[in-house]
């Protein structure tokens, strides 16, 4: 309850200053159009113009509710103007990639461990690869892909991996090395193979650093879909109701597919966070 | 004439560090026999980490020699000729105590029946019998130092080297598991070397008290005690008892003037 509250008021007040900027961003279109049929508007008139506009600046709350309504509940999930559809199309795509990019963390970061040559070499380019923009390299995959016969899902899932896969090879890191010198001397003293001590002590002890990482993952993964999803030609996914609607000026769709992107984003965590919860729980390395 | 099990000769170790070298060790000379119980007391920065840690191999001496069962160190430890406890359990909280007893055994390629009969028979060494099944988190410090003691048994070293095993533990506790580390010592006839902080425990437990002193760490005195095997917890209040944790602590002071 004592959280309840302050949340609630923030967002009273987000949804306030939301209602308050509409009227100001929408209103000269509301002149404009007063004017050319030479008429005036009174401030009462005016609000109500700037929260009810087919093509506003900036839709109210409510018209994004209701957009999102339209292309969520009272539609048909397997609709092309469904957001169920685009939902699911980027979803698919961002499992894929967060589960490339995991695997691909995971694997570099074994080899940084256990290989000084790794150590010093891999490092460096992927921090390079993290600032490449990736609105600059995501359409040349899309296009090299595309010309070499690879379209749909995979395309997207390697962007996607692209970004996921580097909070998991700095978490990784850190937790295989987590293990401190007493553990690592104690596997010493029971002549433990590089391999025995990977498998029962310096994963195990990761855990918490991998789950950690997982969380920033995923919401990198989906983020690395939206923007696969943006280059001209795509007609699904979240990211392709993003640039469509930008480009007919359907305002009140981009706001919808940013809050379902944003809802799924949030879930995507949550749902890491749970996992999180129970695995450690279970290896009694809950903090 | 029969070798010690653990025998060094002029045993010297110089640690490179950034601010120059650190002799830690030098000119050790030490014979262990059989079934001794050995205590390494002195000041923080004697070497009587390092000493152990040569024995076990985990440290490498720059001189002099150290034979461990008439093997290396290397080679001893390969032949698992010991068991290591350090000051920390150290025990996995993903795995029960008997999880964790089993962890040498697996690493060594024991026998999934003859893991768990090991597993059994330390338990009921340490006097854990029914706490197998429990995670480290269930136990109290105490029960998880006996766990970890449990678990340098279980595959038969006949040498137990142990770190300070009971320092993070308050007095009571301790005097309990010097107890019954007595106990074990007897029934399973190890050889001990135990690195203590400790006058009154240095004394109660060993048959050997090693008296270190730093700067360069080697040893000042080394003190046969003249305890019966059969030590009751109250032989502490006896005068043999108080003239021997005398002896020590003159040694120690000698060592620190030196
Ligand atoms: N790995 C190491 N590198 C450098 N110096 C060390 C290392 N280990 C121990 N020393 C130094 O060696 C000396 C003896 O240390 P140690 O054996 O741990 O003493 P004790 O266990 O008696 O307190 C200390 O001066 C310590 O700083
Ligand atoms: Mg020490």
């Amino acid at each position: 309850m004592t959280k309840v509250v302050p949340v609630l008021t923030v967002i009273v007040a987000l949804v306030l200053i939301w209602y308050a900027a509409a009227v100001g961003m929408n209103a000269q279109w509301a002149r404009d159009q007063a004017a050319r049929a030479e008429t005036t508007l009174g401030f009462g008139e005016l609000v109500v113009d700037t929260w009810s506009q087919d093509r506003p600046v900036l839709p109210a709350p409510h018209q994004v509710a209701q957009g999102l309504y339209d292309s969520v509940l009272a539609i048909k999930p397997t609709s092309k103007r469904s957001l169920v559809y685009h939902g699911w199309i980027t979803l698919s795509a961002t499992l894929a990639g967060f589960g490339i990019g995991t695997l691909a963390g995971i694997a570099l970061a074994v080899g940084i461990v256990h290989s000084r040559a790794m150590d010093m070499s891999v490092m460096p380019w992927a921090i390079a690869s993290q600032t490449i923009p990736i609105l600059a390299i995501a359409p040349m995959i899309i296009v090299v892909l595309n010309s070499i016969g690879i379209s749909g899902l995979l395309p997207k899932a390697i962007i996607s991996a692209y970004l996921s896969f580097f909070p998991v090879v700095v978490g990784m890191v850190k937790g295989l090395r987590a293990p401190d010198a007493m553990q690592l001397d104690q596997m010493r003293t029971w002549s433990a193979t590089n391999s025995q001590t990977f498998w029962r002590l310096r994963l195990p002890s990761s855990m918490p650093y991998l789950f950690a990482s997982l969380k920033v993952a995923i919401a990198a993964a989906l983020v690395g879909t939206i923007v696969a999803e943006l280059p001209a030609g795509a007609t699904r996914g979240l990211g392709a109701r993003l640039l469509s609607g930008s480009y007919y000026g359907q305002t009140v769709q981009i706001w919808s597919a940013l809050f379902a992107a944003a809802a799924l984003a949030a879930a995507l965590v949550v749902i890491v966070g749970l996992i999180e919860r129970g695995v450690l729980k279970r290896m009694g390395m809950a903090q | 004439m029969k070798t010690p099990v653990i025998n060094a000769k002029g045993v010297c170790l110089t640690f490179e560090t950034n601010d120059g070298p650190v002799q830690a060790l030098k000119d050790v000379d030490l014979g262990i026999e059989r079934g001794e119980f050995v205590s390494f007391i002195g000041p923080s920065g004697c070497g009587k980490t390092t000493f152990l840690r040569c024995i076990a191999g985990l440290e490498v001496p720059t001189g002099g020699t150290l034979t461990v069962n008439g093997l290396t160190p290397d080679e001893a430890r390969k032949a698992r000729s010991y068991g290591y406890v350090f000051q920390a359990a150290g025990l996995y909280p993903w795995r029960t105590i008997a999880g964790n007893i089993k962890l040498p055994l697996e690493i060594m390629g024991y026998s999934k029946a003859d893991q768990e009969k090991r597993v059994e028979k330390v338990l009921g060494l340490v006097e854990l019998d029914s706490f197998g099944k429990k995670f480290p988190w269930q136990l109290s410090g105490g029960m998880q130092q006996r766990a970890s003691i449990a678990r340098a048994l279980a595959f038969d070293a006949d040498i137990l080297l142990m770190d300070e095993p009971f320092g993070a533990l308050d007095e009571i506790v301790r005097d309990h598991l010097n107890e019954q580390l007595l106990a074990l010592w007897a029934r399973t006839q190890k050889t001990i070397g135990f690195v203590t902080h400790s006058i009154p425990e240095a004394v109660y437990l060993s048959t050997k008290i090693v008296v270190m002193s730093p700067r360069p760490g080697r040893i000042a005195e080394v003190i046969e005690s003249t305890l019966p095997r059969e030590r009751p917890l109250d032989i502490r209040e006896s005068p043999e008892f108080i003239a021997l944790a005398h002896r020590v602590r003159e040694g120690l002071r000698e060592g620190h003037d030196a």
